[in-house]
């Protein structure tokens, strides 16, 4: 049964002396401390957060942003790579159930009226970002000049990282704080934020702002979206969904 | 490694000081640990985010490698051996006591640092380790089945399961750190036995 060998004689079996457990209280007190970590984990968290906060914009290094909860965006992609797109070769569709479908350059999005918001950011797994200005075009406004035929009752997001979706109903869509957004925070959208085009969906949380937007499709009911597929609320409110309870952000 | 055992005569200059479960135990645990470490960075720290994507698989990855960390320690249970290398790094005696001052007191002589067949340190360090997974593996279940539990607790959950992770990456890269500091004692794990010399040496009270 035992493959080893045995060892040396001159420890006996149960030693004369076993001494002190320690080990395994230092075992337990870790788990008890785990415990108590969770328990007191509102309170901490605001504490952390307020000093961080304050840390961070001190920070020249940009090292509290990688801290937990030392503030700022985190990047998620769900592929392995998205390609870049610039002002050259960079389009978005708008077509489905529309009665004038057309297809943007950057340079027409940048001609057309501008709405800048700022709101907070609010991701579904915690982070916030405050007071973050977002620029671009209204929603509406595009699908107003398309045309929304009768009978349609959803909008599908595609994005050029040829994976992420995302759904609105009609009615969310024509928010005035929905935006095909190209500035953030004063200044162009870069690639890890989603750039050069992204959806902003203020009231809802982040996952619904589809990141890389290429694709605008009117349909007749909401097709569900990437993470919505993977358990996430299709209706995302902010604190109103997804079993959590945040301030709203718009 | 062969090589250098049949050019020494083994019974004179060399102890055994691990078996094939422990070897086997540390080996997989290694692994596993590793997995749920680079898995982590992956998730967290933006720039390796944006190198990997493929965020769904890379949680995917993490969760198993999480769920399974205990288990190789669990299935050394069956060898009397690891059994009883577990009873030596619960128990601490009178010179464990010793080291630790010696260690609060940076008194760096060989005397006054008295270990059996793993030091205080190693000891302290064995035990955190299986606490902290332990505190890692409750907090990561109740993130991972959000289901289970109101948003409080999942935050809450996700507050330690952040903060201990950075910790427990900072302990790790120092056992790392002191590993690379002693070839020996890691030709210890590797092949599972260490010279008399090193043992007198670093090991003084063990009698293997």
């Amino acid at each position: 049964m035992n493959p080893e060998q045995p060892e040396e004689p001159g420890k006996p079996a149960p030693p004369p002396q076993r001494g002190t457990p320690v080990g395994r209280r230092v075992l337990l007190g870790t788990i008890g401390l785990g415990a108590l970590g969770v328990v007191t984990a509102p309170t901490l968290q605001n504490a952390l957060e307020s000093f961080l906060g304050a840390a961070a914009g001190k920070d020249p290094t940009g090292l509290t942003g990688l801290l937990p909860n030392g503030g700022g965006f985190r990047y998620y992609s769900v592929t392995t790579s998205v390609p870049h797109k610039n002002a050259s070769n960079y389009r978005l569709t708008v077509g489905g159930l529309v009665d004038r479908p057309k297809t943007y350059t950057l340079d027409d999005l940048r001609a057309l009226p501008q709405t800048r918001l700022v709101k907070d950011v609010q991701c579904v797994t915690g982070w916030r970002v405050p007071d973050t200005p977002f620029e671009g075009v209204r929603l509406s406004d595009l699908l107003d000049a398309a045309g929304v035929r009768s009978g349609a009752g959803a909008v599908h997001f595609t994005c050029f990282d040829g994976a992420y979706t995302e759904s609105l109903t009609l009615d969310q869509a024509r928010r005035s704080d929905v935006l095909v957004a190209l500035r953030m925070q004063d200044k162009e959208i870069g690639h890890a934020h989603g750039g050069p085009v992204r959806l902003y969906v203020a009231p809802m949380y982040f996952y619904k702002s589809a990141k890389w937007l290429s694709g605008i499709t009117v349909t007749e009911r909401v097709e569900r979206g990437y993470w919505e597929h993977r358990g996430y609320d299709v209706d995302a409110w902010v604190g109103k969904s997804n079993g959590r309870d945040d301030d709203p952000t718009s | 490694m062969t090589l250098r055992a049949e050019a020494h005569s083994p019974a004179a200059t060399e102890v055994r000081r691990f078996g094939p479960v422990q070897k086997w135990v540390h080996r997989t645990t290694a692994a596993l640990m590793g997995v749920c470490v680079v898995t982590a960075a992956f998730l967290y720290i933006p720039q390796f985010a944006e190198l990997v994507g493929r965020r769904e698989l890379v949680v995917r990855v993490h969760e198993c490698a999480g769920l399974a960390l205990p288990v190789p320690v669990l299935v050394g249970l069956v060898s009397r051996h690891f059994r009883a290398d577990l009873g030596h790094l619960n128990r601490f005696g009178p010179h464990d006591r010793t080291w630790l001052l010696a260690v609060v007191s940076r008194d760096k002589r060989r005397s006054s640092r008295p270990a059996a067949k793993f030091n205080a340190g190693q000891k302290i360090y064995a035990s955190w380790i299986a606490g902290a997974t332990l505190v890692m593996l409750g907090t990561g279940l109740i993130m991972w089945f959000t289901h289970l539990t109101s948003i409080v607790w999942r935050t809450s959950a996700t507050f330690v399961h952040d903060w201990l992770a950075l910790t427990i990456g900072i302990v790790i890269a120092g056992h790392i750190g002191m590993a690379i500091g002693d070839p020996e004692a890691r030709g210890g794990l590797r092949t599972g036995k260490v010279s008399r010399e090193w043992a007198k040496r670093e090991h003084p009270l063990w009698r293997p």
